[in-house]
């Protein structure tokens, strides 16, 4: 059966071409980003995507080498360094968010390093989990896990990036087999601050969340605890709203109405739905759509290279990459299924979790059902950092999935 | 403590909700693809062209002006307009300085550019009309820091006879934003040229044709990255010419024979058609000096000047006709009194008549005698016409005038003429002087073109032609065309033939006589008739006068000239001499055979009893 296909010493054979596939047709992609009428930084850029690659492929092969009980021991080494990372870019960071590390050849940007710290420190600590999830405190490791690299992430400020560790520790529980209503009461401050812009839409948030809670019987302190951690959230709305500067605001709002700032974040929003809906059926072809050319579309090379593909290859083109995408996904999540180990199983499903986010994330911006939040397309998008992590991560779910 | 086959279980399940995620997600996101590029495309794909294509106006050609022989009088040369593509405001107001010293933007211009950008920040904006060739290749060796500039080829208007044609044709000058929100200038766009005045206003949207439009490539900086040419867009539609009956010899020859220093103008008609001939005034401006934005202190220069020589005088300005109005006069006395060719008045000419107290002057102080009608024409006698006036009554001379057409305009085409200036009713009088302020002695100085009179020299041609050719009157028409030719005014001379003929008569007898007052202005090869006049005015010397036609029996022309202050006392009338010398050069260019013995002949009809 293909879908349970393993080469010792490889492991998924499939997915390993499927990620080179995908890398090749992002390289393709990012070079007819750079063929723009004006000059710009995105020209022949994609040579470095390939050295990158180069770099990145090492990283596969080098992480499939390494037993998952020596990883499992490497995990709080490798957390650990992560974080001290991500507070060394407060101090000489630099790049546009002072989010980025030089380091020889290259710049490293540890928001993305943080990722693969944090998934294995999350499934060392998951792995050997047994249960029963009665208390909600029983959470408070991987809370902790995730908490810390959010935080520090939220301060360069990458908001996009952060939400990426949120994603993790829902994921975490939700694979280590957490009922659904737990997981709902932990992440309830979470959706009470985004209903607190409307005090009856919290209020009927707020009224949800009570309910799950008598039927679920929590211990008292922990029901008061939730509770009042969706007052506060709820209450903390606007302020944090009032806080942000009106460029922070407008991009998180555009995808609502892209007219209130259409030369600033709006523009990003309507050029892109401009390129990939003129893209029509079939699209203009490799290298010839004209909103990328003429450099309307902003970003095209990073943030928006679907919206070159939408452009290019038309709807045609878009479906085939979204069928690549979910055969991706489909592929890492067999691995997960099919691992028995604790350990190997949760990393292979935390890397599913965070490819799921990048890609819906990223494109739901794309087609504007979401607001600008800067995440990359994994594979696709230019970045060496994002590439490299996605490959080391891929190295371990090969080996994850040779090992089981 | 779990099982692993519960785990197992646990993460199957969990595994196929994780799935069903994948599908959701992607489902969800394809949605949105869907709703982009199927059901939305043909609005993204407009907006995609809006985005990198502009269009930019392509102008036609105005229509060339011929005169009756086929000499151009306006037409159009390439010349070079320098635009700027609609963008940011800041980045139009950057660019414009950037151009500012280049393209001689003065503040003001370039105030009134801003501003025309605020109005219509979609339009490319015209920043200078006619760019010279150092201007336009300054912007295009320095393409990158002009991105936004577009340099177009455009026709641009010339007239090769300059100031001789100057009032006639008018001039073209850039659109005001007031007559852009004039309905008849729908379609148009800011920095487009149109005619101003003259012909050019006259026949604006005939002359004008209709623009076409192409469309540029440009990129999101706004700068052209190709320009697409005119495929798939509008080719402009070339302008219709016209055809003149202008002769611009005739034209050429009144500018350089018109008396030097002085001012006024002369107007010759086709007397059977009413085809313009010439239409000259003095002094004249250069309207090649308009195009592409005439500098400001010409501008003021040319309007503050006192000899106004932006005034067109054969159509917009009235004057005293002086003795030439004694012709309307006889014609009236034939028309309503008793009035013959033969009549003499109870008073000889001594030189004045006295109204009650008032003593009113011959120009003769000496006196003309005992005049007849035909004697009192060839040597203007004012007593004489005093007492025609008198014998004609106020009421009936007030109507006689409106009815030959004066005080109302000749229907020219041409956008400026003004209608002369004649009592229509004694109310006239009540209201202008006030009841009681004034007496029927107006009759005598009306009755010798002075007083409450004034009269353009167009409306004098036409009177004078329906009088050389006893036909209806014609309508002065500039544009050669059948059906103006065949429209007539809305009034008759209505004179017996005979009476005419004797009026005719005594105008050749003016000129072709020993004695009359333009003896020595008369033809060697044709008989001109015609009348001088000497208008008395408040701003000095008296103006100089001459209206007539030749052949006087047959007339192919009629002219009427003016030369403001042109008759001091004592001196030749100036106006005389340039009309004889205009219709002699018509006369010749037609080639009409010279008259066997050109002066004065008997004429039967002459002698027949008058009125009969």
């Amino acid at each position: 059966m293909i879908d349970r296909l393993r080469i010792p010493g490889v492991g998924d054979p499939v997915l390993l071409a499927l990620v080179l596939l995908m890398t090749g047709l992002g390289i393709a992609m990012i070079y007819s980003a750079g063929q723009v009428d004006v000059q710009s930084l995105a020209t022949g850029i994609w040579v470095r995507q390939l050295y990158w690659f180069g770099v990145a492929i090492v990283a596969l092969a080098a992480a499939s080498r390494f037993s998952l009980r020596f990883l499992e021991w490497l995990a709080p080494w490798a957390y650990g360094v992560t974080v001290l990372l991500l507070v060394l870019v407060f101090f000489v960071g630099t790049g546009p968010n002072g989010s980025w590390l030089e380091l020889g050849p290259g710049r490293l940007q540890p928001a993305e390093v943080a990722k693969l710290g944090t998934i294995l420190m999350l499934a060392r600590v998951m792995g050997g989990a047994q249960g029963p999830y009665e208390r909600l405190l029983e959470f408070w490791k991987p809370g902790v896990i995730t908490l810390i690299p959010f935080v520090l992430v939220l301060l360069q400020p990458d908001l996009g990036s952060a939400m990426i560790f949120g994603a993790l520790f829902l994921a975490v529980l939700f694979w280590s087999g957490v009922p659904l209503p737990k997981i709902f009461l932990l992440a309830s401050p979470g959706l009470s601050l985004l209903l607190g812009f409307n005090w009856i839409a919290w209020g009927l948030g707020f009224l949800i969340v009570a309910a799950c809670l008598y039927v679920h019987r929590l211990f008292i302190l922990e029901a008061v605890a939730v509770l009042l951690a969706n007052v506060f959230a709820g209450a903390l709305t606007l302020r944090l709203w009032d806080s942000l500067a009106d460029y922070q605001r407008n991009r998180l709002l555009v995808f609502l109405d892209p007219e209130i700032d259409p030369l600033g974040a709006g523009w990003h929003l309507i050029q892109s739905k401009v390129a990939i809906g003129s893209g029509g059926l079939i699209g203009a072809g490799f290298a010839n759509g004209p909103q990328k050319r003429l450099a309307f579309l902003p970003e095209q090379h990073t943030d928006f290279i679907f919206s070159v593909v939408g452009e290019e290859f038309g709807f045609i083109g878009v479906l085939l990459f979204l069928v690549l995408f979910a055969f991706l996904l489909w592929r890492v999540l067999q691995v997960a299924s099919s691992m028995d180990d604790g350990f190997g199983s949760l990393i292979a499903f935390c890397l599913f979790a965070v490819l799921l986010t990048h890609i819906v994330v990223n494109l739901g911006m794309a087609v504007g059902m979401m607001p600008v939040t800067g995440l990359p397309l994994p594979l696709l998008s230019y970045g060496g950092s994002f590439l490299l992590v996605l490959y080391a991560g891929f190295g371990i779910v090969q080996r994850v999935a040779w090992e089981a | 403590m779990k099982s692993d086959n519960e785990h197992r279980a646990i993460r199957k399940q969990r595994g196929r909700w994780a799935a069903g995620a994948i599908f959701f997600c992607l489902s969800v996101v394809a949605a949105g693809f869907i709703n982009l590029q199927i059901f939305s495309t043909e609005l993204y794909t407009l907006l995609s062209s809006e985005n990198r294509l502009r269009t930019i106006s392509v102008p036609a050609p105005r229509g060339t002006i011929y005169d009756r022989y086929g000499r151009v009088i306006a037409d159009n040369v390439p010349g070079y307009d320098v635009s700027m593509l609609p963008g940011p405001r800041d980045s139009i107001s950057a660019g414009l300085d950037r151009l500012a010293e280049r393209l001689d933007l003065s503040p003001a211009r370039r105030a009134a550019l801003l501003s025309r950008n605020r109005e219509r920040p979609g339009e490319a904006l015209v920043v200078r009309e006619n760019a010279n060739f150092e201007q336009v290749a300054f912007i295009e060796e320095r393409r990158p820091r002009f991105r936004r500039v577009v340099v177009d080829q455009r026709p641009r208007r010339r007239y090769p006879a300059g100031s001789a044609v100057a009032h006639m044709i008018g001039y073209v000058g850039e659109i005001s934003p007031e007559e852009l929100a004039r309905s008849e200038y729908a379609g148009y766009e800011s920095g487009q040229s149109i005619g101003k005045t003259g012909l050019e206003q006259q026949y604006e949207h005939r002359l004008a044709g209709r623009n076409g439009i192409r469309y540029a490539e440009v990129n999101a900086l706004g700068t052209v990255v190709r320009d697409l040419g005119l495929a798939q867009a509008q080719a402009p539609v070339p302008g219709e010419d016209l055809h003149l009956g202008i002769d611009l010899d005739l034209q050429m020859y009144a500018d350089s024979v018109f008396p030097e220093g002085m001012r006024g103008g002369v107007v010759a008609l086709d007397p059977h058609t009413g085809e313009v001939l010439l239409l000259y005034s003095h002094p004249t401006f250069d309207p090649n000096a308009f195009i592409g934005g005439i500098p400001l202190d010409l501008w003021n220069s040319l309007r503050e000047h006192p000899d106004q020589p932006l005034l067109d005088r054969v159509s917009n300005a009235s004057y005293p006709p002086g003795s030439t109005w004694k012709l309307v006069m006889s014609a009236i006395g034939m028309k309503t009194t008793d009035l013959t060719i033969d009549t003499y008045h109870t008073h000889a000419c001594s030189g004045s008549l006295t109204y009650y107290t008032r003593r009113f002057r011959c120009w003769l102080s000496g006196g003309h005698g005992r005049l007849n009608l035909s004697e009192a024409i060839k040597h203007s006698c004012n007593v004489w016409f005093y007492q025609a006036g008198q014998r004609i009554g106020l009421d009936p001379l007030l109507a006689g005038v409106g009815e030959f057409g004066f005080g109302r305009t000749t229907g020219i085409d041409l956008p400026s003429e003004r209608p002369g200036v004649f009592p229509d009713s004694r109310q006239w009088y009540d209201e202008e002087l006030g009841p009681g302020a004034w007496t029927e002695a107006v009759v005598w100085n009306l009755s010798i073109g002075q007083g409450e009179n004034a009269q353009t020299l167009l409306a004098m041609a036409q009177f004078y032609a329906a009088l050389g050719t006893g036909g209806a009157p014609v309508r002065p028409h500039l544009v050669r065309d059948e059906m103006l030719a065949q429209q007539r005014v809305d009034w008759t001379l209505d004179l017996p033939d005979i009476q005419r003929r004797q009026l005719v008569d005594a105008l050749a007898r003016v000129v072709n006589e020993p004695g009359g007052t333009a003896y020595g202005s008369r033809l060697a090869r044709w008989t001109l008739a015609g009348k001088t006049g000497t208008a008395q005015n408040p701003h000095g010397e008296p103006h100089s006068w001459f209206v007539g036609f030749a052949p006087a029996w047959d007339p192919r022309i009629v002219v009427a000239a003016i030369v403001e202050h042109g008759h001091p006392d004592g001196a030749p009338s100036l106006a005389v001499p340039l009309a004889s010398g205009i219709v002699d050069r018509h006369l010749e260019t037609l080639g009409l055979p010279p008259e066997a013995t050109p002066g004065i002949r008997p004429v039967e009809a002459l002698t027949a009893p008058a009125g009969g």
